[in-house]
């Protein structure tokens, strides 16, 4: 699969309450260890389905470097 | 595309209802609420995850039910400050605070005080409560009964305004449980970790 240029980055505020891990369609996001939610970067299309629902808005839509 | 195969736990949302319902009838039934009170804690202290809050969680769930599948949340950004640790740990020691307050009024009712037959809605309003019959129990049993029905009843209520006006799980952000038990998380967590290096 074709990486894309954009993927979610978790910001430092997340409170884990695994909204987004509910709606990513890839289910690519996991809660680690009851701390914060983690994304599999890799593999992310940057759909910004976690951006949107993230009650805390801590989820960025970035560019991945030298794509 | 294949639908989801939907998992037990996510109906869990109706307990909700039926807690309130149930402690509308008679208070009593509000001592089921401990166990939506201790579930989280044992989830973090025991193993170390939030997996109450990600996956089990009613009040989550009934949020997400009435916001999302429903369209009851306008949906808009929450404010930042909800998100910040000085709000969400100032707002559990306020909450804890009054925990402690409803267990002390428990005590002086056990101790002799009258009972005192109200439900205390957002720390200020009180519903009278006086129909159901609680004559089965000491009165202390049922006074715990009356403060903890406030409790759920008046986070709830919050928690549904903020879902109708912001994202529906804005409660999330700050809720006393969530803050708690991502706060045992990480002291566990971070422990087990420096154990393992040393
Ligand atoms: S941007 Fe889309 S694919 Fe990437 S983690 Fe969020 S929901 Fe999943
Ligand atoms: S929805 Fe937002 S706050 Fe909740 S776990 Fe995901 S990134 Fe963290
Ligand atoms: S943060 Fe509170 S309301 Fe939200 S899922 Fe966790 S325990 Fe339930």
């Amino acid at each position: 699969m074709a990486i894309t240029k954009k993927y979610a980055a978790i910001g430092k505020q997340c409170v884990a309450c695994g909204s987004c891990v509910k709606v990513c369609p890839l289910s690519l996001i996991t809660i680690y260890k009851g701390m914060n939610a983690v994304v599999n970067e890799e593999k992310c299309v940057g759909c910004g389905k976690c951006v949107e629902i993230c009650p805390a808005s801590v989820i960025s839509i970035v560019s991945r470097e030298g794509v | 595309m294949k639908a989801k195969q939907k998992h037990w736990y996510e109906y869990l949302w109706i307990a909700s209802p039926v807690y309130f319902t149930l402690g509308f009838f008679n208070i009593l039934f509000a001592w089921l609420g401990m166990i939506l009170f201790i579930t989280p804690l044992l989830i973090a202290i025991i193993g170390g995850s939030k997996l109450y809050c990600n996956k089990y969680c009613e009040r989550g769930q009934l949020f997400e039910l009435l916001g999302n599948r429903f369209g009851l949340s306008l949906k808009k950004k929450a404010p930042r400050f909800l998100k910040f640790n000085w709000f969400r740990y100032g707002f559990l020691v306020f909450f804890m605070t009054k925990f402690v307050l409803m267990i002390y009024r428990t005590y002086v009712v056990f101790a002799g005080a009258d009972l005192k037959e109200v439900v205390m809605l957002l720390w200020m309003f009180k519903l009278p409560w006086n129909w159901a019959d609680t004559s089965v129990a000491s009165p202390w049993i049922a006074q715990f009964a009356f403060g903890f029905y406030g409790i759920m009843l008046t986070s709830t209520v919050i928690g549904l305004v903020l879902m109708i006006i912001f994202k529906p799980r804005s409660w999330c952000v700050f809720c006393p449980m969530g803050t708690m038990t991502q706060g045992i998380c990480k002291i566990k967590n971070s422990k087990e970790k420096s154990k393992s290096a040393a």
